[in-house]
């Protein structure tokens, strides 16, 4: 495809809509949330487990969606897993600024706390395409019970 | 002529009438495939307004002033094109809405008071949102029932299960669509008619799909009401038409109450205007029905039949190219259709396919098509759809093959 296409869809948001390492349910999981986009009829199912120190040991997502959705919903599950309630709510923060303005509106810190979900810094030039990175987030955030995303 | 034995036309030097298709987008040449959505607007359309705007307007019927009366004469001149468009029997049949959406709620509300609890309106499954909710709310508000007729796996109206909702004689209006805006398929309407007529239910069709690929003819087709929108005729946005039959719209009460829709106004009571004014509160779109009398006269000039070949040669050639690549699955395959493909790709969504095509300058639309119940008769959630226009070429369509070809591999 095109180098724009290349910069959307880079090589690790292709690979992880095609064949996500996080997908399925958490069994006796302590939180689980929906998330759903009306619009396109995009669906994702978040369940977690909480290790004896109450931090998230385990994330798994059930999604339909575009390769944008699923793959955001697969590495916010890598990204997120470890993290205790105020990381999570850290990085979710971190996440929505990259896709508010891109790189350009990190600092340095935030770049490195974001890791592997910068594979999403380009869509913030695609405004009817950030819902399908947001979606699995307000489920896991549901899911968790933190009161926030939307 | 129709549009079987007509050889193709070449429409092409048409395109240097639309400015916006000299545009890029991203670096590449613009090929829009979302007529269907909204059609490009020629100079002649752009030029008509400005000059209205520039050198011609006041309001009108009211001013007893030159600019007021020339005004109001090219107003009232774009309702005998239009009647001119629809062979209606009358220019007094002709109501100006602000679009199909309009129009159909119109209709709803003042069509819809005549109607009495227990009778039913009748819609097919293959209806746009704006075919199905204003008879909801209708439903919801008095009791009128809303009954659903099929649409059969080729993406056509199941007319069997259209004459069996018809079968208790309690259906009072028919409304359904003269071509789907997601299958293309174009809905036998005089068949339906006359289903229609022999169980005593008055008929309306959702012309804003099918008066933009084709001729109309409203006595023809036998109709009662036909409605349709100018954007998608190449017109501006904010003007649509409701033709109905001349008593019809004089047994239906007004819809919205104001100005120009009166015959005289007192605090005990008002008498209303005649048809069609009674239904034209307040001062109208009147440039953009100016410019919807511009856009009648330009497809007019060319032909709709000619329109209609060139548009039918096209589908039939996208068909064939989209049809070779694999995994493509086309939505529906109607017999007689128009310009409009929706199709799927396995294992790619539609939105990733909207999204690499339009890196590529090529916008189609993606999603649920304002037709979700649709949608879900045929089992999916989303589709991207292809649709053309008189400016289309099949070098586009090549363009478009190519480049799913490649979104394809990409993504799959
Ligand atoms: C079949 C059909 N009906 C109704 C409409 C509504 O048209 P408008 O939005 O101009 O009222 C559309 C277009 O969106 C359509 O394709």
């Amino acid at each position: 495809m095109s180098e724009t296409a290349e910069n959307l869809y880079r090589a690790l948001v292709v690979e992880r809509a095609r064949r996500p390492l996080h997908a399925g349910e958490v069994e006796a999981a302590d939180g689980a949330a929906d998330g759903s986009n009306p619009l396109c009829g995009d669906r994702v199912h978040v369940t977690l487990r909480r290790g004896d120190d109450s931090r998230l040991a385990e994330i798994r997502h059930a999604t339909r969606g575009c390769a944008i959705c699923i793959a955001s919903a697969d590495l916010m599950a890598e990204s997120a897993t470890g993290l205790d309630d105020a990381g999570l709510s850290a990085l979710w923060h971190r996440f929505e600024a990259l896709l508010r303005d891109g790189e350009a509106g990190l600092g340095r810190e935030d770049g490195a706390a974001l890791g592997l979900l910068n594979a999403f810094a380009d869509l913030h030039e695609y405004r009817s395409r950030r819902k399908c990175a947001t979606l699995p987030w307000s489920a896991l955030l549901a899911a968790a019970g933190t009161g926030e995303g939307s | 002529m129709n549009a079987l034995t007509m050889p193709v036309p070449d429409l092409s030097a048409y395109r240097a009438d639309f400015p916006i298709l000299s545009e890029t987008v991203r670096g590449k040449a613009l090929v829009f495939l979302d007529s269907a959505a909204s059609a490009q607007k020629p100079n002649q359309v752009i030029d008509a307004m400005t000059h209205a705007m520039r050198h011609q307007y006041a309001n009108v019927h009211r001013g007893l002033h030159w600019m007021s009366e020339r005004t109001s004469d090219a107003y009232e001149g774009v309702r005998d094109k239009v009647a001119a468009l629809l062979n209606a029997s009358s220019r007094d049949e002709i109501v100006f809405t602000g679009s199909s959406t309009n129009a159909i709620n119109l209709v709803a509300h003042s069509y819809g008071s005549l109607l009495r609890p227990g009778q039913a309106v009748l819609v097919s499954e293959m209806e746009h949102h704006a075919n199905i909710v204003p008879w909801q709310m209708l439903r919801d508000r008095s009791g009128i029932a809303l009954r659903v007729a099929k649409v059969t796996d080729a993406g056509e109206i199941d007319l069997d299960s259209l004459r069996a909702e018809l079968a208790d004689g309690k259906v009072g209006l028919v409304s359904v669509t003269h071509m789907s805006n997601v299958l293309g398929t174009i809905t036998p309407a005089a068949e339906i008619a006359a289903i229609a007529h022999a169980a005593g239910a008055k008929v309306m069709f959702d012309g804003s799909q099918a008066a933009v690929h084709q001729p109309v003819d409203v006595q023809a087709l036998d109709a009662d009401f036909y409605v349709f929108t100018g954007h998608k005729l190449y017109g501006p946005t904010g003007i649509g038409v409701l033709w109905a039959r001349r008593a019809i719209l004089e047994a239906m009460p007004p819809f919205l109450g104001g100005g120009d829709m009166i015959g005289s106004v007192s605090f005990e009571r008002s008498l209303w205007a005649e048809v069609p004014h009674k239904f034209e509160a307040g001062t109208p779109a009147i440039i953009e029905t100016i410019g919807l009398g511009a856009a009648i006269d330009y497809v007019s000039a060319i032909g709709l039949d000619a329109i209609r070949a060139h548009e039918s040669d096209l589908t039939g050639y996208a068909l064939e190219r989209l049809q070779a690549i694999e995994g493509l699955t086309v939505m529906g395959h109607a017999r007689a259709r128009g310009g409009v493909i929706s199709f799927s790709i396995a294992g790619a969504h539609a939105h990733d396919i909207a999204t690499l095509l339009d890196q590529n300058g090529i916008a189609v639309r993606a999603g649920a098509h304002c037709a979700e119940p649709l949608m879900k008769r045929f089992g999916l959630t989303s589709t991207a759809r292809a649709s053309f226009a008189l400016y289309t070429t099949r070098t586009e369509i090549d363009v478009l093959a190519e480049t799913l070809d490649r979104v394809r591999s990409f993504l799959v």
